[in-house]
């Protein structure tokens, strides 16, 4: 593994976009990037900036309107990057489904990379995510825990 | 200069960097500490740096990435500066070249946020220019000499005879990390009504090397603040830690300021306390 490549699992600056989500998902993002529980000791990040950022992290569901904004925000982030769907919402358009001005999860808008279902979603689901990201990002196949038990 | 001293001066204005970015490493740990968490490990901002360097380029346009170089050249011409012992004025001139590649990089795009940044980076310079170029001319009337070789000649310790220019320096410091309260050109906090104000336009590359050059302007910084007990490099070094700890501690308890704010403050406070240890000195037959 190269220097590079060890410093990017090393080195994670999140960015948090709002689709529309009901905020239950926002206030469990938020609180994982607390001090109580310092995700910096990780380097991770919460940055504003998305040419600065390595994940995208999504909740709510897609809809016409926040299409546009979704596509500019991924388009402005350099690679390599990950998109997370975090919520039930962003991953299927949840409760939502089947709402007229509603597209779906944001897989119909951006490629996701990793998706963590809930509604909220827990903290511990949210960190096991970004395992799951960190894994795709040092290229190692996830482990699939219900085939191994 | 004998080969065996210049040797040393280039290596050690190469290796400001390094020594910036390992006291950016302390910063973070130390204001984890402050808030009571464990903070990231030491190397955190190479790992930063590094991730930085190997993402895909992106630029905005292509002024930037020559204007990211030229901040982290002349951040590192200065350090040379410091390390030859050349004069005072021409390093602050440097630095004050190196910060106006960063604010026209960030004035040369579109983007309001960048832009913003940049007009405040501008009024950070007007702020804190000014009071370093009144402490250069109080070390000419004590020493008789604009130039470090002249601060090392001069014998006696500058912070003997002008304490109160070094506390005039510290509001220095702490505009020049972008520290709170004066953090108003870019965040490297999570208050982000800028976005990363006079940083938002850098990516990839262009942010590491502005990353570097910023670790080696303030590696130079507190170089200079180091020759205030130029006798003893051990007390000097012991000056600048206890000015950056001090600017650490400022960090933690201030919120953001307004720039209006940091204008009075540092012509006020920084040119009276100034004046009134060049008067002392004149009063007291020193000078």
């Amino acid at each position: 593994m190269s220097l590079i490549q060890k410093a990017r699992l090393k080195s994670l600056w999140v960015m948090h976009y709002d689709c529309g989500s009901c905020n239950g998902c926002d206030i469990e993002i938020l609180a994982a990037l607390t001090p109580k529980f310092d995700v910096e000791r990780f380097g991770i990040v919460n940055i504003g900036d998305p040419k600065q950022a390595d994940v995208l992290l999504v909740t709510g569901p897609a809809n016409h309107r926040n299409k546009e904004v979704l596509t500019n925000l991924f388009d402005q982030m350099p690679a390599p990057k990950l998109v997370m769907a975090i919520g039930t919402c962003a991953c299927s358009g949840g409760i939502f489904h089947n709402c007229a001005n509603v597209l779906g999860g944001i897989d119909k808008v951006i490629p996701v990379d990793v998706y963590i279902p809930g509604c909220a979603v827990r903290p511990e689901a949210i960190i096991d995510g970004v395992v799951l990201a960190l894994n795709k990002l040092a290229g190692v196949a996830p482990v699939d825990d219900e085939e191994e038990a | 200069m004998n080969p065996v001293s210049t040797l040393i001066a280039v290596t050690l204005a190469l290796v400001t960097p390094i020594i910036g970015g390992l006291l950016a490493g302390v910063d973070r740990k130390l204001t984890a500490r402050m808030q009571e968490r464990m903070g990231p490990p030491l190397v955190q901002p190479f790992y930063d740096v590094l991730k930085l360097w190997g993402k895909e380029p992106m630029i905005a346009n292509r002024m930037q990435p020559v204007l990211a170089f030229g901040y982290l050249g002349f951040a590192l011409v200065a350090a040379g500066l410091v390390t030859f012992q050349q004069d005072l004025l021409l390093i602050l001139f440097v630095m004050g070249m190196a910060d106006l590649c960063l604010t026209t990089a960030a004035v040369s795009v579109k983007s309001p946020y960048s832009y913003l940044g940049g007009r405040r980076e501008f009024l950070a310079m007007l702020s804190y220019e000014p009071v370093i170029l009144m402490v250069d001319i109080a070390i000419f009337l004590v020493t008789g000499s604009f130039t470090v070789a002249g601060i090392y000649a001069y014998g006696k310790p500058l912070a003997m005879v002008l304490p109160l220019a070094l506390i005039a320096l510290q509001f220095v410091l702490v505009i020049e990390m972008k520290k709170s309260p004066y953090d108003i050109s870019g965040s490297s906090h999570a208050h982000q009504e800028l976005v990363r104000g006079v940083f938002t336009e850098f990516s990839g590359y262009t942010m590491a090397l502005v990353e570097l050059g910023h670790w080696a302007k303030m590696a130079t910084t507190l170089m200079i603040f180091s020759l205030f007990w130029a006798p003893n490099p051990v007390i000097g070094a012991a000056i600048s830690l206890g000015m950056f700890f001090i600017t650490l501690v400022v960090d933690n308890i201030y919120p953001r300021l307004t720039w209006q704010n940091m204008l009075k403050t540092t012509w006020s406070v920084g040119f009276v306390l100034v004046l009134i240890n060049v008067a002392a000195l004149v009063l007291g037959g020193i000078i």
